[in-house]
């Protein structure tokens, strides 16, 4: 059982992962990657940065420092958590027990301007095939979403229907293995229904097609699941129940503690200034916290 | 304590209380709906009508209000559906509307 998994490896998972290393709490580290610093050509406004340093440059220093420290970093995709009273992290490289868990996987993603979506949230728009799976026995379901995020949320739903799609949304397939599930790669124009979702219109890849014989079709669907990119923080903490902000954000309180005892949340995905210098912060009280925590429920 | 609601004692409990009911749809599977249950249950030691649906042993009510995603909580007035709440819902926000 670990101590603490820290999901993200920027200056919040970073930052939280040298404070819990530094109070010899052995932390895990799990990176999917640079994330918005990627974007960030110059840093300037950070403190002790004499000379600007590229997003990728700090990032690519963070993670060294922490190596240095002895910290356990390793490349994985999280799937989800599950648990009440400890916790189970699945990512793709494996399932990881732990006792608390630490969100700092960056900001959430731009949700999709899809037609729809909002109308029918709770009228066959869903966001956790764990929890909604059961009202679409035997129904055609959508997954809306690419990469293993969405292929693992579509194999929880065929454990209850055989009839499930990915959908795309004009992207290029991108999953890491094999799977007999079906896709579809045409671009969604809108979430279609009365009361509820009724099914998918879609447009043809204009790649394939000349734009004027575009043809626009509709694919039924009694539900619609949405699982677009990797599992983000604010995806991952929807899942378990935490509550978000009115934002999208996590919330938090001070000690950055989420409404689930256990984990944690810091960085862009507790909204508020999106810069290092607050990153930094949140995860190295994350980090106290955490500790504070594990020690608490070890001790009990 | 907050009531267990069933296809049986629904028209009863639900349908012809005198105060609004507040009902929520869970499930022992859904995380969710496992945050959801103590914030319902502190209403209804508040003195608030409150009911639980498990929707696993009560597939048919689940039908019958449409429940597509849970926890859904529902507010009965007067026997009529009044309020729909969809996902996790902060004690705050249902007592204000229980209150209205």
């Amino acid at each position: 059982m670990e101590n603490i998994v820290i999901i993200g490896a920027g200056p919040a998972g970073i930052s939280a992962a040298l404070y819990a290393a530094r109070g010899n709490l052995n932390p895990l580290v799990i990176n999917n990657g640079i994330g918005a610093l990627e974007k960030a050509e110059k840093i300037e406004n950070y403190y002790g940065l004499e000379q600007p340093v590229s997003g990728r440059e700090l990032y690519e220093r963070g993670l060294a420092q922490a190596e240095a420290l002895g910290v356990r970093v390793i490349e994985a995709e999280v799937l989800g958590i599950s648990g009440f009273d400890t916790f189970t992290v699945k990512t793709t490289a494996g399932d990881f027990d732990t006792v608390s868990v630490i969100l700092a996987t960056g900001g959430k993603r731009t949700a999709p301007k899809i037609p729809g979506l909002r109308e029918f949230e709770g009228r066959g728009v869903s966001y956790c095939a764990v929890c909604d799976a059961f009202f679409y026995r035997g129904k055609e379901v959508a997954v809306v979403g690419n990469g293993d995020f969405a292929l693992h949320e579509a194999e929880q739903l065929r454990n209850v229907t055989q009839d499930v799609t990915i959908y795309t949304d004009g992207k290029k397939p991108e999953f890491s293995r094999e799977h007999p599930i079906s896709v579809n790669t045409m671009k969604i124009q809108a979430i279609e229904g009365e009361d509820k979702v009724s099914g998918l219109l879609m447009q043809s890849d204009a790649s394939v097609q000349e734009a004027e014989t575009q043809v626009k079709s509709f694919y039924p669907a009694d539900g619609v699941f949405i699982a677009l990119g990797t599992a983000g923080s604010t995806e991952i903490a929807r899942q378990m129940g935490a509550e978000i902000t009115d934002k999208g954000n996590i919330k938090i309180n001070e000690e950055m503690e989420t409404t689930i005892p256990g984990l944690f949340a810091a960085g862009d995905c507790t909204g508020g200034l999106l810069q290092v210098s607050k990153a930094v912060y949140e995860g190295s009280m994350a980090a106290i916290s955490a500790g504070k925590y594990v020690r608490s429920k070890k001790s009990s | 304590m907050a009531k267990a609601i069933t296809a049986a004692n629904f028209e009863q409990e639900v349908l012809k209380a005198e105060k609004p009911v507040l009902l929520d749809f869970w499930a022992t599977w859904c995380g969710p709906c496992m945050r959801q249950g103590p914030i319902v249950e502190e209403l209804a030691e508040e003195g608030y009508c409150v009911g639980k649906i498990d929707v696993d042993q009560e597939p048919e009510l689940a039908q019958k209000f449409r429940i597509m995603s849970i926890p859904t909580l529902l507010i009965f007035r007067n026997g009529q559906e009044a309020e729909r709440l969809v996902g996790l819902t902060p004690k705050e926000t249902i007592k204000e509307l229980l209150d209205k």
